[in-house]
């Protein structure tokens, strides 16, 4: 849990994924298209990934990846960044993580 | 008079008798006649003889062109017959298929539930669709309005959780798109219909919008272009992997054992990537649900009553379009 929090407070936008997952590809993909450049960190690539998968999952993120982090605040799964995308919360939230200007 | 052609002659023995009064008429009005005649009553034989043909060859075409009719006639009948015996089946719950366009679904039951579904979803749709009409025409108040809205909105919902079901069951049956009709089908993304489409739909026909709405409008359909992208670019990435994992073949490598090994290693692993397309289908149908969701949000009661009575018109079209396709005359 440590680790996750440490992580997600390095950066305006943070992105927990696994290298395998493809709907963590979706998910980078609109970032990246909105100009964010979100850190993203591959849990199955880091020595501590299962403590911190389960960490994200006491969270509540359920697939446990992607998770999102936006101003050190997690924001939550594919789920809930479509649905902030949709209805224009998304971009406002980056905007006030100073992660995108416009 | 022996008529050649194939065709079953019902009318013999009226010939034989036309025939014959023919023949008789013939043999009188010859007796008239003197020797210098005999060339001008050979012709007008020839021409007689011509017209009787004539006139016996356009009776026996009335003659069929009435069976011809009767025939459509009761074809008529018996499809009024069918028709409600149809209906009365799918009343009592009886999937069947949509004519002219079935292939088995693998999927059995899971498939078979899910489609029997919607259509019981589409028959309330239909039913919702003409009550808001009735109210829109009545020119009905925005608090009437609201309710016919929001238990359409809720319908909506509906079909989402059941598509959410049926995707844990058969996310194949889903994303062939075999439970819509052609038309549809072909123009379909991610096992439904493209959001940022359905704006362009309604593009012109809700206006008068506020300088606030036409900002939100055009936000949405950004915003859903942008996530339909993301999810497109998601599912690329997953054929790729999934095609990487059944290429990649060590032939020929430690003997027998060690292939098998392979292979079911690489199935395994296939299977897991399959497992996540339920993933996909379930955030393309979140897509459409928010996307909904955020249109009633921005419209006024009134404007979402057109905007909903739009969307439905256009696919009840494609829908008719898909079967007169299907009925259309083939050479």
């Amino acid at each position: 849990m440590d680790r996750v929090k440490d992580l997600a407070s390095k950066k305006a936008a943070v992105i927990f994924t696994k290298s395998s997952c493809c709907m963590c590809h979706s998910i980078k993909s609109l970032f990246y298209e909105l100009g964010a450049s979100p850190a993203i960190h591959e849990l199955d690539r880091e020595a501590s990934g299962r403590e911190m998968e389960w960490a994200l999952r006491g969270l509540g993120c359920n697939p446990s990846v992607p998770a999102v982090f936006i101003g050190g605040r997690f924001i939550g799964s594919a789920k809930d960044v479509i649905s902030y995308h949709v209805d224009g919360s998304l971009k406002q939230m980056l905007i006030d993580a100073k992660a995108i200007w416009f | 008079m022996a008529d050649g052609s194939p065709r079953t002659d019902i009318s013999t023995d009226d010939t034989d008798e036309k025939n014959q009064r023919f023949d008789r008429g013939k043999s009188t009005a010859i007796v008239a006649y003197d020797s210098s005649d005999r060339s001008k009553d050979k012709t007008d034989q020839k021409t007689l003889r011509r017209l009787a043909q004539n006139r016996e060859a356009a009776r026996k075409s009335r003659l069929r062109k009435k069976a011809y009719v009767q025939q459509l006639e009761s074809s008529r009948l018996k499809l009024t017959q069918l028709e409600q015996e149809l209906q009365r089946a799918r009343q009592q719950g009886i999937f069947i298929s949509s004519s002219g366009d079935q292939a088995h679904s693998a999927g059995g039951n899971g498939a078979m539930t899910f489609d029997v579904e919607y259509a019981r979803w589409l028959e309330e749709q239909n039913r919702q669709i003409n009550e808001l009409r009735s109210a829109v025409t009545a020119h009905a108040g925005d608090g009437e309005l609201r309710i016919i809205v929001d238990g359409i909105m809720a319908h909506y919902d509906e079909i989402f959780r059941l598509k959410s079901n049926a995707a844990k069951n058969d996310v194949f049956h889903l994303l062939s798109g075999m439970w819509k009709t052609p038309a549809e089908r072909c123009f379909m993304w991610l096992g439904g219909f493209r959001p940022s489409e359905l704006l362009k739909l309604l593009a012109n026909q809700l206006e008068p919008l506020t300088e606030q709405q036409l900002t939100g409008i055009g936000n949405l359909q950004q915003s859903s272009q942008q996530a339909e992208d993301a999810l497109s670019q998601g599912m690329d990435a997953l054929q790729q992997s999934l095609a990487e994992t059944l290429c990649s073949g060590s032939l020929g490598s430690s003997g027998s054992s060690g292939n098998v090994a392979n292979y079911m290693g690489q199935m395994a692993m296939a299977m897991g990537k399959l497992g996540t397309l339920d993933g996909f289908i379930r955030q393309a149908d979140n897509l459409r649900q928010q996307t909904l969701q955020q249109m009633n949000r921005l419209l006024t009661t009134r404007q979402s009553a057109r905007a909903l009575l739009a969307i439905h018109d256009y696919f009840s079209r494609l829908r008719a379009l898909s079967s007169l396709w299907l009925a259309r005359p083939r050479e």
